[in-house]
C-alpha cells in the first residue's frame, strides 16, 4: 500500500471542515452520507420499479380487464381503464431498466461500497470524495431524466431493456422510440458515467488506502467482491457507453452502424450495411457481465454477515476469492449466451456454450463453501442472516436452470420464454434484493445509529420468501410450455388457454411480495427516527467498520486508524475467551494466524 | 369514480400495512428489546427453515401434478426427440443437484440454531472436500457441454442438397408471410427496394428483373411435408422477429439486412398430430377452459369462444412492437399428395403481378 498517502491519512485526524447543512446533507464529500443518499435514492427506484411489474402482472392474470388502477396511474395510457399493449411494453422495459440499474447496480453496489470500503479497510474517507459526491449527483440525475421520460408525449422506452435496434432506433416502429428512447439512452449514458467514476474510486481506495496490517488476503470477501465488482464494471460499462452513443448517432444522424434495409410505414429507409447483431453483441459485453456487477456484491455481503451470524469463519476463502476472480473472468466471455439463435455462426454459439457452463464451477464452489459455513455453527437467525440464507437458495435453484439456458441446444426452444424470465429474477433479481435486504439490516446500526425491529424483519423475510418462490418456481412451467415473455396477453392463442390460472396464481403471489415489501419499508424508516439506539458492535462482528463510533463523524476513527492483525473470520477459535476476535485485535503470545 | 374509489383503496390498503406493523410492533414484549436474535429467535426461524425445505419441495410436486402436463409441446421434427432427450437429462440432474442442496442448507439452518454458551466449531478450511465439490461438477459439466455440443453442431447444420424444401420466412410488422421457391427450385433475388413496386402487390420484395423470382409462390400459411427436410431462409423488413416453432423445436432471429437460416424435418404431419393421445388430451382440457369462459361471455351477451381445434404454430418471439403478443402464422404438415393439391391452387409471383 502507498505509505505516504497512508500517513497523511493517519495525521489528520482532528482536522475538521465547518459544515453546512448543504455540504453535510446534500453536495456531501463523505462516504458514509453518500452510502446513504445511494440507498434511499435506490430504494426510492425500487418502489416505482416493482410497482411497475404489479401493474404488469394485473395485465398477464386479467388480460385486458378494465382496472381503476390503471386508469388512475396511466390515465390516458390505459382508456376506460384497460392497458394499451404500448404501455405494457413500456412497463416492462422501464421495470428492467429501474430494477437491475437503478436499484441492484447502484442502489446495492453503490451504498454497500461506500459505506463499507473506507470503513472496512480502515480508510478515513474515499481516495476522491470529490469524485465520490459527483458519481452520486450523476446517478441522482440519470434516476431523474429516467423518471422524467415517464411522462413525455408518446411515453416511455417500450423497446424491452435491451433496447435492440432498429425497434428502439426508429420512432415509425413504436411510439416509445421517440422522445421516450432519447431520454432513456441520455439517462444511461449519465448512468455509466456515474458508475466508472464510482467504480475507479473503489479500486483506488482499496489498492491505496488500506490501515497497516490489511492485506490483500486479510481482506473481507465483502471488500472483494466489492473490488471486482468496480473492476468488471470499468471493463464493460464503456461498451454500453460506446453502443448508446452509436445508437444515438443512428437515430439523430442517419448513420448505419446498426441498421440496414429497412421498410417501414410505406416508406424505404436509406440505411445500408448496418447490423442489428453488432448491437446484441456489444450491449451483451456489457449485459452479461452486469449480471456479476448485479450479484458479487450480494454475495460478499452474504459472506460476511453468514459468517459474522453463524460465529465461524466462512469455509475456504482461498476458495471463495478464487471463485470470484472466477466468476469476474468467465463473465466477461460468455454474453454470446443471450444469441444463440441472433444469427450469428452456429461455431461462436459452441464456443459461449462452453465458457458459459464454466461459470456453473465457481458457483457450486460458493454455494458448497457456504453451506459448510453453516455447518456446526452457532447460528444466530437475525433477519440479515434469514435473508442470506434465503440468498443461497434462490442463487441454487435460479443457477441450476442456467444449465439449461446456457446450453445452445436446449436454449432453441425455450429462449425469450418465461423460462428465462424465471431464470434470471431467481439468479439475479431475487438474490440481489436479498442480498440488499440482508446488508440494510445488518449495517443498518452502522448507517443510522439505530437498530431495526426484528420481528418486522422476520415478517418481512418469511413472506417475502414464501411469495418469491410463488412467483417464480411456477413460472418455469409457463416458459417450458413455450409462452414468449413480452407478449401482452396470450389470448391470442388458444392454445395457450391452460396457463391462465397459473398466471392467476403467479400474480397473487406477486401482489402478497408487494405488500410485504410495504412491512419492511415501514420498518425503515420507522427505525431510522425511533428505532432502539445501537451499541458500538451490536452483531459482534470482526470487521473495522464496528471499531469507529456509532456517531457519525468526518474521518471516521477519533484517534488513530486501528491496525489490522488478522483476518476478519476468526469466530470462535479455540483458546480465546469470546467467540469473535476483531482484526484489530493482535495475536495472543503462542497464537497462530491461518495462513492465507 | 372508479378512479376515486380504487385510489381510495389503494391508501387503505397501505394505511392497514402500516397499522398491522405498528400493531405488531407496539404488541411485542418490552422485557428484552435488543433486536438482535436470541435463543427463542433462533428456535422459531430454524423451524421455519425446515418448513421452508418442505415448502419447497411442496411446490415442486404440486407444480408437476397440476401443471405437467403444459410442460414441452409434443416434438414434431426428427430432431425433436434429441432434443427431448437433453432436456430430460439435464432436468434430471438439475432436480437431483437442488433437492440434496436445498437440504442440506436448510436443514443445518435448522439443526444448527444458535444457543446461548454454545460454540461454533473452528472450521477454516479442507482443501480435499474442496477439491471433490469442485471435480464432481466439472465432470457432469463436461458430459453435459459434450453432449450439448454434439447435438447443437447436428441440429445447426444446414447443408444444401437438393431434396430438401427451401422456404423463406418473411417477418414484418406484425405477420408472417412464406415464399416458395417455385417449379426452378431457386428463389428470386429480393430486397426490401422492391416493395413498392406493382401497388405494393409486391409483398416481400422480389426483384421482378430476375427470372428465378417469377415462379415463386407467397403465402400467408406455411405448408411443410412430412419426411422432408425444410431449409429455412429468413429475412425481416423492419425490425427484429424470431421466428419460433415450439413443437418442432426450432427458432432463428429474423434480422434486416440479412439472411438467417434454420433447417429441420417435420415428422408428424397435422392430422397425425391431431390423433396423438397427449394432443387429444390437451385440446380436450383447453375446450373445457374455453366452454367455461364462454359461459361468461355468453352471460354478457357477448359471442361464445369457438372451440380449440390443434394447429402448429409459428410465433414471433422477439419484442417487435405493439403487436407483437399477435404476430402467429398457421403452420400445416402435408402429405406430398395434400402439398401437391395444395400448392397447385397458389398464384406464382408472375400471375400476382400481372
Amino acid at each position: 500500500m502507498s505509505t505516504a498517502a497512508a500517513q497523511v491519512h493517519e495525521e489528520d485526524h482532528g482536522h475538521h471542515h465547518k459544515e453546512t447543512y448543504i455540504t453535510k446533507y446534500v453536495f456531501s464529500q463523505d462516504h458514509k452520507m453518500i452510502a446513504k443518499q445511494y440507498l434511499i435514492t435506490g430504494l426510492f427506484m425500487g418502489i416505482i420499479g416493482i410497482a411497475m411489474s404489479l401493474l404488469f402482472r394485473l395485465q398477464l392474470a386479467w388480460p385486458e380487464q378494465p382496472f381503476g388502477i390503471f386508469e388512475v396511474l396511466l390515465g390516458k395510457w390505459a382508456p376506460d381503464g384497460v392497458m394499451d399493449p404500448n404501455v405494457y411494453l413500456a412497463l416492462v422495459t422501464i421495470h428492467g431498466t429501474i430494477m437491475v440499474f437503478f436499484v441492484l447496480t447502484a442502489g446495492l453496489s453503490g451504498t454497500f461500497s461506500n459505506l463499507l470500503i473506507p470503513l472496512q479497510i480502515g480508510a478515513r474517507d474515499m481516495a476522491s470524495g470529490l469524485l465520490n459526491m459527483i458519481s452520486f449527483w450523476l446517478f441522482f440525475l440519470s434516476s431523474v431524466i429516467m423518471i422524467a421520460s415517464l411522462f413525455v408525449e408518446a411515453g416511455p422506452a417500450a423497446a424491452g431493456w435491451t433496447i435492440y435496434p432498429p425497434l428502439s432506433a426508429l420512432p415509425q416502429a413504436q411510439p416509445g422510440s421517440g422522445m421516450g428512447m432519447t431520454l432513456w439512452l441520455v439517462s444511461m449514458a449519465i448512468f455509466i458515467a456515474s458508475s466508472l467514476l464510482g467504480s475507479l474510486n473503489y479500486i483506488v481506495t482499496v489498492l491505496n488506502l488500506r490501515t497497516k496490517g490489511m492485506t490483500m488476503t486479510r481482506l473481507p470477501l465483502t471488500i472483494w467482491a466489492f473490488f471486482v465488482t468496480a473492476i468488471i464494471g470499468v471493463v464493460s460499462f464503456p461498451v454500453l457507453l460506446s453502443a448508446a452513443l452509436l445508437l444515438i448517432m443512428d437515430r439523430s444522424f442517419g448513420t448505419s452502424f446498426f441498421l440496414s434495409d429497412i421498410f417501414i410505414q410505406g416508406e424505404v429507409l436509406h440505411y445500408q450495411g448496418g447490423s442489428p447483431v453488432l448491437y446484441e453483441h456489444l450491449f451483451w459485453f456489457l449485459g452479461h457481465p452486469e449480471v456479476y456487477i448485479v450479484l458479487l456484491p450480494a454475495l460478499g455481503i452474504t459472506s460476511e454477515i453468514i459468517a459474522t451470524n453463524a460465529r465461524k469463519p466462512i469455509f475456504g476463502y482461498r476458495a471463495m476469492v478464487a471463485s470470484i476472480l472466477a466468476i469476474a473472468f468467465l463473465s466477461t466471455i460468455v454474453w454470446g449466451h443471450h444469441m444463440f439463435i441472433s444469427g450469428m455462426n452456429p461455431f461462436l454459439g459452441s464456443v459461449f456454450t462452453f465458457t458459459t457452463l464454466l461459470i456453473a464451477i465457481p458457483s457450486a464452489v460458493k454455494a458448497f463453501n457456504y453451506i459448510t459455513t453453516l455447518w456446526k455453527g452457532n447460528l444466530q437467525l437475525n433477519p440479515a442472516m434469514l435473508f442470506s440464507i434465503g440468498l443461497v437458495s434462490t442463487f441454487i435453484t435460479g443457477g441450476l436452470t442456467g444449465i439449461i439456458l446456457g446450453d445452445s441446444t436446449l436454449d432453441i426452444n425455450v429462449h425469450d420464454t418465461y423460462f428465462v424470465v424465471a431464470h434470471f429474477h431467481l439468479v439475479m433479481g431475487i438474490s440481489a434484493l436479498y442480498g440488499l435486504f440482508a446488508g440494510v439490516y445488518h449495517w443498518f446500526p452502522k448507517m443510522f445509529g439505530r437498530m431495526m425491529n426484528k420481528n418486522l424483519g422476520y415478517v418481512h423475510f418469511w413472506v417475502t420468501a414464501v411469495a418469491a418462490y410463488g412467483v417464480f418456481f411456477p413460472m418455469h412451467f409457463v416458459g417450458m410450455a413455450g409462452l414468449p415473455r413480452r407478449y401482452y396477453t396470450n389470448t391470442a392463442f388458444p392454445y395457450f388457454d391452460d396457463l391462465a390460472n397459473i398466471n392467476v396464481v403467479i400474480t397473487v403471489f406477486a401482489l402478497i411480495a408487494g405488500a410485504a415489501q410495504l412491512v419492511f419499508l415501514y420498518n425503515f424508516i420507522h427505525s431510522m427516527f425511533y428505532g432502539r439506539k445501537t451499541e458500538q458492535n451490536p452483531w459482534r462482528s470482526n470487521t473495522l467498520e464496528w471499531t469507529a463510533p456509532v456517531e457519525h463523524m468526518h474521518g471516521n476513527w477519533p484517534g488513530a486508524i486501528p491496525h489490522v492483525h488478522r483476518w476478519a473470520y476468526d469466530y470462535s477459535k479455540p483458546g480465546q475467551e469470546e467467540d469473535f476476535v476483531p482484526q484489530h485485535i493482535p495475536l495472543k503470545e503462542g497464537e497462530e494466524e491461518l495462513q492465507h | 369514480m372508479t378512479i376515486a374509489l380504487s385510489l381510495t383503496i389503494l391508501v387503505l390498503i397501505g394505511i392497514s400495512v402500516w397499522q398491522i406493523a405498528k400493531i405488531f410492533e407496539l404488541s411485542q414484549s418490552k422485557k428484552e428489546n435488543t433486536q438482535v436474535a436470541n435463543d427463542n429467535d433462533n428456535r422459531y426461524n430454524g423451524q421455519l427453515m425446515f418448513a421452508f425445505l418442505l415448502f419447497i419441495y411442496g411446490i415442486t410436486l404440486y407444480s408437476f401434478w397440476k401443471w405437467g402436463d403444459v410442460l414441452l409441446p409434443e416434438a414434431a421434427s426428427e430432431h425433436g426427440s434429441e432434443y427431448d432427450n437433453l432436456m430430460w437429462i439435464s432436468f434430471a440432474i438439475i432436480f437431483f443437484v437442488q433437492t440434496i442442496t436445498q437440504a442440506l442448507l436448510h436443514y443445518f439452518s435448522y439443526k444448527y440454531h444458535g444457543k446461548k454458551g454454545q460454540k461454533a466449531l473452528f472450521y477454516a478450511d479442507n482443501d480435499r472436500l474442496e477439491a471433490i465439490w469442485t471435480i464432481i461438477p466439472v465432470i457432469t459439466l463436461a458430459g453435459l457441454i459434450l453432449y450439448g455440443l454434439y447435438t447443437w453442431t447436428d441440429i445447426m447444420s444446414v447443408e444444401e442438397n437438393e431434396d430438401a424444401l427451401v422456404v423463406e420466412l418473411y417477418a414484418q410488422q406484425f405477420n408472417w408471410k412464406a415464399r416458395y421457391a417455385g417449379d426452378d427450385g431457386v428463389l428470386g433475388d429480393a430486397n426490401v427496394r422492391f416493395l413498392q413496386d406493382f401497388d405494393g402487390r409486391n409483398l416481400v420484395g422480389i426483384d421482378a428483373t430476375d427470372p428465378n423470382g417469377l415462379d415463386d409462390v407467397i403465402v400467408q400459411e406455411l405448408h411443410l411435408l412430412v419426411g422432408r427436410e425444410v431449409i429455412f431462409k429468413m429475412r425481416s423488413q423492419d425490425v427484429l422477429h424470431s421466428a419460433y416453432m415450439p413443437f418442432f423445436r426450432a427458432q432463428m432471429n429474423c434480422v434486416p439486412g440479412m439472411i438467417t437460416e434454420f433447417a429441420f424435418t417435420p415428422n408428424k404431419t397435422t392430422d397425425e398430430m391431431r390423433l396423438d393421445p397427449d394432443v387429444v388430451a390437451k385440446v380436450k382440457k383447453i375446450n373445457k377452459i374455453r366452454a367455461e369462459n364462454s359461459k361468461a361471455l355468453v352471460a354478457n351477451g357477448e359471442e361464445a369462444l369457438e372451440p380449440y381445434v390443434f394447429d402448429y404454430l409459428l410465433l414471433c418471439n422477439k419484442i417487435c412492437g405493439a403487436s407483437h403478443y399477435n404476430m402467429q402464422m398457421k403452420i400445416v404438415v402435408d402429405t406430398p399428395e395434400e402439398f401437391e393439391k395444395w400448392m397447385a391452387d397458389q398464384q406464382t409471383f408472375a400471375q400476382v403481378i400481372q
